[in-house]
Formats: C-alpha cells, structure tokens, sequence
C-alpha cells in the first residue's frame, strides 16, 4: 500500500507549564512584529530596524504622545473591563461599540440642554444618564436573550448601529451649517471635567484603574460573580443549583452596559468635549478581543490594551508622516498581531508530533 | 409611480451587495463556521477589485471591456478567498474560536480594504474614480431596460445584479439536490458523523470557507464598481462594512436559504431607502439619519419573530460555532 | 467458516496526554466470527477500536487485514478496507433522513430509487424493517442502531464493529439484535463486540478477548469461559459480584407522586400521569428504555421542570411529618423550605458540576446562596472539599484542579459525595454507575446502602436490569412516558420487567403490593 502515515499529528495537551505557555506567546508576538516590521518596509520603505523606534517615539515620545496613549488605554481597557462579566458568562456582547456612544450620546444632551445647571448637579446628571443610557442599551439585548433565546451576538450588533444613526442626527442636528461638529459648550465649558494633578488624562486612569480593580473583586470574590461562572459554563448547571439565571443574564448585561457608559462619559465630558459616531472608535470591537486573550482577567486587560494602544498610535505616527492615510494602517498591524496571538492558543493547548523524528520508529 | 421605480431600484442595487455577503455566509455556516469576519472579507474584495480595474484601465490606451471584468472580479474574489483562508486556518486547523478570530478579520480587512484602496487616491484628493470600469459594470441591457415598469424596475442592472441571482439559486439547489451539498450540510450538522461517514472535513471546511469569502468578496466588488459608480473614497470601506453586517443577519433573517435570501435582501433594500422615497410618496418629512436605523430595527425585529416563532428545529446548522478536532474525548 | 486471521493489530499503545489508553495491545478476530471485546469502562476497548475504524490514528503498533499490512488514517481508509463501525453514541444527522445518513460521504452516482432498493435488498437479507424516508428524529433507539448496521452493510463492509450494541435495548430488542448478528456471522462477515455484560459475551460470542486498563490480558474460546473465570480476568482480582439488599426497616412515605403529568417544549407529553410514593429506608428503582421520561421525572421532583396543573409532588418532612407540596418551585426555594433533598443528575458535568472549577468551588455550587454576605464563602467549601476527597479516596491533583480533568469515577464520586453530604431525606439519582468500572460502581452500590440504612428514601434511575434488580427493593417500569406496573424487585423476573419496558399492561398504572 502506497499510503503514507500522516505527517503531522495534532494531540491535546493536559496541562502547559506556566513558563512554556508565556515562551510561546512571547515567540508569537515576536514573530508578528517582524511580520509588522516587513510589512511597513514593504509600503512605506522604512527600514524594520526604525519601524519599531518610529512606532515607541509615536507613543511615548514626548509628554503628549506619552499622555495620549495612556488616555487610549485606559479608555480601550475600560471597555474590556466592561466586557468581561459578559463574555465570562458567554454572552457574545458585540454590541459594546453602541454602549460606549449612548453613553457618550446621555452625556452630550445633558450638556447641550442642561448646561445652566450648577457644576456638581450637572456633573451628576451627565454621569447618571450616561450610565442608565448605556445599560438600557446592554439591556435590551439581554432580556430578548434571556426570555425567548434571542441570538445575542446579532442584536447587540444592530443596536451599534442604531446607537450610530442616532448619535449622527444629533450630531448634524448640533453641527447646523459648519462642516463639522466642534467642542460642545465652547463658551462655558459647562460639563467639561476638572483636570487633575494637571493633567487631563489623570482623572480617567485614576477612575479606569479602580474600576478594573472592582470588577476583578467582583468576579473573582463575589456570589454574583460565582453565579457569572456557573451560568458560563453550563446553563443547566446554574438552573440544577438554584440560580435565576434570566435574573443573572439581565444583571450582568447591566453591569457590563453601565461600565461601557461610564467610557462613554469619561470621554466625552473628560477628553474629546465633542461627540461623532466615531466616539467610541472601534474599541467596542478590540476590547472584546483584549479581554478574550486575557480570559477576563481584568488585571491581565491591563497589559494587552497598553500593547494593542501602543501598535495603534505608534503605526499612526509612521503613518501620520506619510500623507493620505488614516487610521487603516493601524488596524492592519494590530490585525496581524492578534491573528499571531491568538493563533498562538493553539500551540498553547495541543501538542504537535512529527511522525518522522518519532522515537522507537525505523 | 417615478419614485416607486425608482425606490426599487434603489433597494434591488442596495440588496445585490447583501445577497452576496449572505450568500458567502450561508456557504460559510452550512460548514459549521460562523464568520463575523465577512465585513473584512468584502472589503478587502471591494478594494483590490476597485484597485485591479483602476490599474487596468490606467495603464493602456484603449482597456477591453471583458479583461476589465476579469480583471476586476477575480482580483475581487481571490483577494477575499486569501482573508477567508487566513481565517480557515485559525478556526479549522488551529481550533480559534470563531467569533474572536472573525471579529479581528474584520478590524484587519477594514483596514487593508481601505489602505490598499486609498493607496491609488491621488495626493490631495479625497476619492477617484475608475470611469473605465464603471461604464462596463454599470451597463444595463439595451432596449429591455426601457420598456416601462418591468423594464425598469428588472432590466436596468448592471450584469453583477444577475450574477448574484444565479449564483443564489445555484447554491440553493446546490445544497439541496447534489451529494456534494448534503455531506457539506451534514459537516455544519454534525461533524464527527460526517467524519465517521468518510467526508474529508477539513478539506471541506477549508473549501466552504474559501468560496464563501471568495463570493462575500464580490459583494465588495459591486458595491465599489456599480452602486458606488466605482468610485473609492475613504468613506467606502465603512460603508460596505455596514452592508456586510447586514448581510450577516440575513442569513438568520432567511434562514439559512440562499433563494430566499434574493426576496429578503431586497426587502432590506426597500427599508434601507425607504427614507428618501415614503416621505414623498405620503408627503411627510423624515429625518435621514433616522430613517436609516430601519433596517437595522427590521433586522432586529425578525430575528426576534423568528426567534419565538420557530422554537423546534430550523435554528441553523447544529454545530454552528463550535471547532471540531476528531480526537476530542 | 474460516478460521483465517482476518484482522490483526500488534503493539498498539495510544496516549492521551499523560494517560495511556492502549499499551502494547496485541488483538485478532478471524474470518466469520464474532468476538468479544471485554473489559471495564475505561479499560480502552473503544480507543482500540477507534483505531481500526480511523477515529484514532496509533502512537505505536501495526495493522494487518487479511495479511496486508495497512495504515488506517481516517474512517474513509476504514471503509476502503471493509471496516464498519457502529458507534456506541450514534454517529447520524438528525435532520436527514435514513436513506441520506446511508449515503452520506459515498461517492457513487445513484439515483434516490437506486438507494432505497438497495437498502431493501439489505433489509430483507437481514430481517431489517426500516422506512429510508424517515428523519433520524422520528426514529426510536432501536431504529437508530438498525439504521447505523444499515450504513454499515451498504458500504459493504465485512468487518463490523459494534459498541455496546445492547446499552440501549430491552432484553427483546437484545434477542433481535443477536438474531441478526448470527444471520450475518452466517453471510461469513466477522463481529466484534465491544461490551462488559457477561452473560451476552456468553451468549453470542465465539471468543473472548479480554483487556484490563489498557492492557491485552488474554484471549479465549467461549465454550471454556464462566462469568467468574471472566470477572477475574476482567478485574484482575476475584471480587464479589453480590449486591447487598438489606431489609427496608420502619418505611415510612417521604414523597409522594400523584398525577405527574409534563408536557416539554416542543409540545410532547413525555410524562403521563405518574403516581408513586418513596420511602425511607428503601430504594426505588426505575427501570426503562432510556427517554422514556426518566429525566423528566427526577427533573420535575428537583423543581427544575414546571409540570402541568393537578399534578402533585409532595414531601414530607421527617421532623414534623407535615406535608410540604414542591410543586412548581426552583431548587433554591425547594432548599429554603426546608426540604431535604438530593439529587445526582446524569449529566455530570453538564448540570451536577462545573466542569472548570475545582473540588471547592464545585462544593460551593449546593449552598453558595445561603449565607447572607455578598461574598463567597470559600471556608467551608475548602472543608467539605477536603471531607469528600478523604472519604471517597478522590484521586485529584489538588481541590483546585478542574473536575473536568479527572476521570469518571472521580467526577462521580465528587458529585456523589457533595449530594451526600446533606445527609438528604430523598435522595435522587439518575443513571449513577454510568461509565464507571466495577470498583467504582460497587463503591456506589455501597454508598445507597448505607444511606438507606440511614432511612434515605433513595430512587434510583437505572439501566442495567441486573443491578436494578439485585439493589431495589421495589421498581417502577416506566414505557413512553406512562407507568407501567411497580414490581416486587425480589420476585419478579427479567424479562417480565423487559416486557414491561416496551409494552403498556392493562395494568399499567397498578401498584403490584
């Protein structure tokens, strides 16, 4: 018989050290920063050497870039944050891109038509309403999910791009005649947020930072965030133990559409002053990938956001040089990194043999 | 009776670019495999189609109108077919979950959609257009096209509209009446049989995902060269990125059923424009941005009707979304 | 008959990870006979088998048909070379229907008229009644099995492999089933058997190949086999094969059935006016072909299911005697009432644990809600953990290894022993000894025991008729969804409770004391 025995096999792995399963990731990160380097060496003729100085200079460079990055990391982390009790009880919330921009949107209508509000009442008003208008949006989906089995991954999709459409009226409603929509408030600066320590950016990462640190607490210590488990890994399961899990699926989608509301208000009140569809700018989709690699662990969120913010204003800075682009680049690099990482999960848990070098054989 | 034809128009061009993407998609996830990658997918296929005939008609004096199509088309389909087996790989040979690794198709296919496509813009501009091209894939059948309503409102397509309905009812039958489309249905039903039964399932999953994506890529191909008079501005990719979620939920919408699928994507085509023709036909004013968030609420709406009506069996494949590996315990 | 070496596997080891399933296995079956494959759940007969019908692909070891030696890659490679396997877990597409599972993945160019006479001509060679225009869903177990030799037989195989053919038939379903097995053994197609039930090997079989924990103990002709000559080298020690049966002592009613009636969601009846009562200090079997509403029983008593009105599940406390209805609760109110009640369901990992926690948190999942504070309480789950481990001998890494990772007796036993640890007035179980070796399932067997010496009101799903039979003192027989008769478990026989399984008696609903 002319067959041949296969080449390659494919075995499951039952347990990884903890040192090779980082030698892996650390070599798949490696491997797709060449592949980065070679890429940007191929349109723009950088030399791969000073891609990566390039890239460090375009995100800590100097105190702006340095702030910038730390500003899109803690936004991009905050969502992740956000989705982890979600996606910890397996509920595919795409829909994070919409949460962001209603709470983002709660925030500019309150300083649009309630600016004559004295500060700290109007503060209040603009954080409030940007939670409730984001959990209401987190909602919807999860009661559809939990009464009829509604396709979750589908509706929270679609609720984007209502959340997009009406985010737009408001925004030529608001812009009128002009070309573009500019601060909102410009006179009074009515609802803009206090910088602290001197910093615009500061205010954010302190309230980015202790929401990571709570939502890890909730997870991790909590009964509600055991019932997250549980309802994750088996549905039967949590029903057999007692839990109300619509209960769990409707309060969890809360929680995760309100942490998303509270970036859409740090942003708009904190940072940007302004609205577009563009708010949330497409970090309700890469967070759901930063906290997929980071198995939820909000602490791990940390590192990954820091490193995919990192590729995206460093690849804009190369970019920014070379007139007509925009932000593809960016997506592009950080595409080829999160194929490279999260093809990496494979090696992680299966073990390939070669038939050829096998032992034992002649 | 000017703004019905013309609404239909509108909703049947609107809808050809969905019924591509949701034929792709359903060829997709008959094989098991659900792919939130297809916006990526029929981006990139618009870009390199739009670049490819772009190229072509500005490098020689007088293009040919049957290359220009080649050209375009099988740039459009390979490009995409190469972004599908980039994720064929992740989720068939390295078992990645399918959602997260569609969603980075999707943020990575943007993005090179929209570089590659920007890359031809001329310093300064914001969008260019590929005239050459756009009058080939925009000729509508003479005489035929003029002949009142029916003329109008069925003949006055450019040829990629009949395109998609072949190959809708094509694949339809496909699925239904060959061999070949009931080992592949059997693969999305339940794998370890069809395995058992001696179906190669990864060549099979390698090949649904392949043609797919190839399929999803010609959606961008027409929206660039026909709907969007090929014309590429920065704004394009977004724009197909839209119509290829919509396209997603179609699938859903229709069940799973390519010929059915031709009905509902004109139907989201008619919700898409109704905007711009209802408030004339009734005399109201409606706001755009507004008006726009129809089809996204009708999707919303039928995937919950379909949902609490059909509670026993057609809720697609059965093992939509999960990996298979044979050796599993 | 030939008495050729058909099929020859030499030195075949396959791992899984660390366990090793197969080593140096050494097997044959001969032309025209049909052999058994005996061994104890886990004793890797499937894995083995697996290998010759191109699941598995051997670390180590060859393959000879009929003297050639062959490289088996993939199932297609097993059917090129006349090997069917029929899988213990039915390897068909619900939604096709027979004729389309029969052809999937063949080539051939046939017409549908084609297909349906060829699969007449195999029926009426082999006594099979089957319509190849029905969906797999509309078909019973035993239809399924008939359709998978079906398949089989159309790709014209002369080796076929079948797994626990008998796990889900009645004793009649058996007969017929071994009937068509001789008719084939007869058309000079060989048989293996994979099974663990001794008196069939006796039965039907030629030979006898024995495999202990991944290992080829020894291969024999039927004729010089006894059960107890098997067992040993099954087991690898002489065991006692008695299952105790105490007396029930001072039975008193702990809950009582009346009018169960359910109607699932796809709008079937699958339970139709059960009434029973359990009590403490006895065991209650019951008995039937599975799906036939067993689950659905235990899930409406657990308050998992919401059974149709004028049904009615009362408990009653043993403190106070008074009568508590449990109708249309959830576990935790059931709990909050004070309701004692236990409840081991058959999917252990898919409802009776999680499968990625440890022993702890698995611990926690029973009363993780009763105390007050918005924190989980680890303490006393760590100790409970500890507890169970040490009194059932858990073989388990660490507490925090995954439960998943361990293997099915272990699952078992962490799951029984959480269930246990109440010390339940009713206690539930469904299916409790599935997959598990003979040590493992004594274990078990022991453990009911001793919970109804305590005055436990144990039921207990079973499907091995010879266990059922040996450790209730009473067993109810349920047939598509009704009640068929409540039997003395120590003076019925066999295959009165067989007939009872698949045929409604005039009697259905009596209660036979």
């Amino acid at each position: 018989m002319n067959k041949k025995e296969p080449l390659v096999r494919v075995m499951k792995r039952e347990t990884i050290a903890g040192w090779k399963s980082w030698l892996f990731r650390a070599a798949s990160i490696a491997l797709a920063l060449i592949v980065i380097a070679v890429f940007v060496f191929a349109i723009i003729g950088i030399s791969p050497l000073n891609v990566y100085t390039l890239m460090w200079e375009g995100a800590f460079g100097n105190s702006i870039y340095f702030n910038d990055t730390l500003f899109f990391t803690a936004k991009l982390l905050c969502i992740a944050v956000a989705l982890a009790p979600a996606f910890k009880m397996r509920f595919w919330n795409i829909g994070a891109e919409g949460q962001v921009l209603a709470g983002a949107l709660a925030t500019s209508l309150i300083m649009v038509y309630c600016s004559s509000l004295p500060a700290p009442l109007l503060y209040i008003l603009m954080f409030v309403s940007a939670i409730v208008l984001s959990a209401i949006w987190g909602l919807i989906p999860a009661i559809f999910k939990a009464k009829w089995n509604v396709n979750e991954t589908l509706f929270t999709l679609m609720m984007n791009y209502v959340a997009i459409q009406i985010v737009n009226y408001f925004y030529n409603k608001w812009r009128g005649a002009a070309s573009a929509l500019g601060k909102l408030n410009k006179g009074t600066k009515a609802g803009y947020l206090p910088t602290i320590f001197g910093s615009k950016e500061a205010l954010m990462l302190l309230v980015v930072g202790v929401l990571t640190i709570l939502m890890y607490l909730y997870l991790n210590k909590t009964k509600q965030g055991y019932e997250i488990a549980v309802v994750g890994e088996s549905v039967n399961t949590a029903k057999y133990a007692g839990m109300d899990v619509k209960k769990v699926v409707v309060r969890t989608m809360l929680i995760s559409g309100a942490v998303c509301g509270v970036c859409g208000f740090m942003t708009v009140a904190g940072q940007d002053h302004s609205i577009s569809s563009a708010s949330a700018g497409g970090y309700g989709f890469t967070s759901i990938i930063v906290a997929w690699l980071a198995k939820f662990n909000t602490m791990v969120m940390v590192l990954i956001a820091l490193f995919v913010v990192f590729l995206e204003k460093g690849t804009n800075h190369i970019t920014d040089a070379f007139a007509g682009f925009d932000d593809s680049a960016s997506k592009i690099v950080i595409g080829i990194m999160l194929f490279f990482v999260i093809g990496c999960e494979f090696f992680i848990n299966y073990k390939l043999s070669f038939f050829r070098f096998r032992k034992g054989e002649k | 009776m000017a703004n019905l034809i013309a609404w239909i128009i509108r909703a049947v061009v609107f809808g050809t670019v969905v019924l591509y993407g949701s034929i792709g998609e359903t060829i997709t996830e008959k094989a098991g495999h659900l792919n939130l990658g297809t916006p990526g997918i029929m981006c990139i296929g618009g870009a390199f189609g739009f670049v490819g005939a772009y190229a072509y008609e500005n490098s020689v004096s007088d293009p040919n109108a049957a290359l220009c199509i080649l050209i375009a088309l099988s740039l459009g389909f390979i490009s995409a077919m190469i972004a599908g087996l980039i994720y064929a790989f992740l989720t068939v040979s390295l078992l990645v979950n399918q959602n997260v690794v569609g969603l980075t198709m999707t943020i990575f296919g943007v993005g090179i959609g929209k570089f590659f496509g920007s890359y031809v813009i001329p310093e300064g501009a914001v969008s260019t257009k590929a005239s050459f091209a756009n009058s080939v894939f925009s000729a509508k059948l003479p005489f035929l096209s003029d002949l009142g309503f029916i003329g109008q409102t069925v003949f006055s397509y450019g040829f990629m509209m009949y395109l998609a309905l072949i190959i809708a009812i094509s694949v339809h039958i496909f699925m239904q009446k060959t061999r070949t489309g009931l080992n592949l249905r059997a693969i999305g039903e339940n794998p370890a049989t069809a395995d058992a039964a001696g179906i190669n399932v990864t060549k099979y999953k390698y090949l649904a995902i392949a043609i797919g994506s190839g399929i999803t890529g010609l959606g961008g191909v027409y929206y660039i060269l026909d709907y969007n008079s090929a014309t590429w501005a920065t704004a394009a990719g977004n724009a197909i990125e839209s119509l290829a979620w919509l396209s997603v939920a179609l699938v859903i919408f229709v069940r799973w059923n390519t010929a059915k699928a031709i009905w509902g994507s004109y139907l989201f085509g008619l919700c898409y424009w109704a905007y711009a023709f209802i408030p004339s036909i009734l005399g109201i004013s409606v706001n755009t941005d507004i008006a726009e968030i129809l089809p996204y609420i009708v999707t919303i709406i039928v995937l919950i009707v379909g949902n609490i009506r059909s509670r026993k069996g057609h809720q697609g494949p059965a093992y939509l979304g999960m990996s298979y590996y044979r050796e599993e315990r | 008959m030939g008495q050729k070496e058909a099929i020859q596997m030499k030195n075949i080891t396959k791992r899984f990870g660390s366990t090793i399933a197969n080593h140096n296995v050494d097997f044959e079956v001969r032309e025209g006979e049909i052999l058994s494959l005996l061994g104890e759940n886990g004793s890797g007969k499937t894995t083995l088998m697996n290998m010759l019908s191109g699941i598995y692909y051997p670390d180590e070891g060859e393959i000879f048909v009929k003297g050639q030696k062959v490289l088996i890659r993939s199932p297609h490679d097993a059917f090129e070379l006349g090997i069917g396997m029929i899988h213990q877990h039915f390897k068909l597409v619900d939604v096709f229907t027979a004729a389309e599972n029969v052809v999937l993945g063949l080539k051939h160019k046939k017409t549908r008229k084609e297909i349906n006479d060829s699969i007449e001509t195999i029926c009426k060679k082999y006594g099979f009644d089957i319509n190849p225009n029905q969906k797999v869903y509309d078909m019973s177990v035993a239809q399924k099995q008939t359709l998978e030799i079906i398949k089989v037989l159309y790709r014209g195989a002369d080796f076929l492999i079948l797994d626990e053919p008998t796990a889900v038939l009645t004793p009649q379903e058996t007969d017929k089933l071994f009937a068509v097995l001789n008719n084939m053994r007869k058309d000079g197609k060989s048989m293996i058997i994979i099974t663990h039930k001794l008196h069939e090997v006796l039965s039907i079989s030629d030979r006898v190949t024995i495999l202990r924990r991944g290992e080829f103990i020894g291969t024999v002709p039927t004729t010089e086999a006894t059960e107890q000559s098997l067992t040993e080298m099954m087991v690898g020690k002489k065991v006692e094969l008695n299952i105790e049966r105490p007396e029930p002592e001072n039975s008193k009613e702990r809950l009582i059935i009346e009018h169960l009636s359910y109607i699932n969601e796809e709008g079937v009846k699958v339970l139709d006016d059960i009434n029973f009562t359990a009590k403490s200090g006895e065991i209650l079997g019951i008995a039937g072909i599975s799906g036939c509403g067993q689950k659905e029983l235990l899930e409406s008593i657990a308050g998992l299911l919401h059974p149709e009105h004028g049904s009615s599940i009362t408990y009653i406390n043993p403190d106070k005697e008074d009568h508590i209805s449990l109708l249309h609760m959830n576990p935790r109110r059931i709990r909050q009432m004070g309701v004692s009640m236990s409840f081991v369901p058959e999917d252990r990992l898919g409802m009776g644990l999680v499968g990625s926690m440890g022993m702890i948190g698995n611990m926690l999942l029973q009363n993780y809600a009763e105390s007050n504070s918005f924190l989980k309480m680890k303490k006393q789950a760590k100790i409970k953990a500890v507890k169970v481990k040490d009194k059932l001998d858990v073989v388990t890494p660490g507490i925090n290894t995954p439960v998943r990772k361990l293997s099915g007796g272990n699952v078992q036993k962490v799951l029984v022993g959480r269930e246990l640890g109440s010390n339940p007035t009713v206690l539930m179980t469904a299916y409790a000894v599935r997959g598990l070796d003979i040590h493992t399932s004594h274990t078990i067997y022991h453990l009911l025991n001793k919970q109804k010496k305590k005055g436990t009101a144990v039921i207990f799903v079973g499907e091995d008729l010879d266990v059922l039979m040996a450790l209730s003192d009473r067993i109810m027989v349920m047939c598509g969804g009704r009640m068929n008769g409540i039997l003395d478990a120590r003076t019925t026989t066999k295959e009165e409770v067989g007939l009872r399984m698949t045929k409604i008696q005039e009697d259905g609903g009596a209660d036979h004391e």
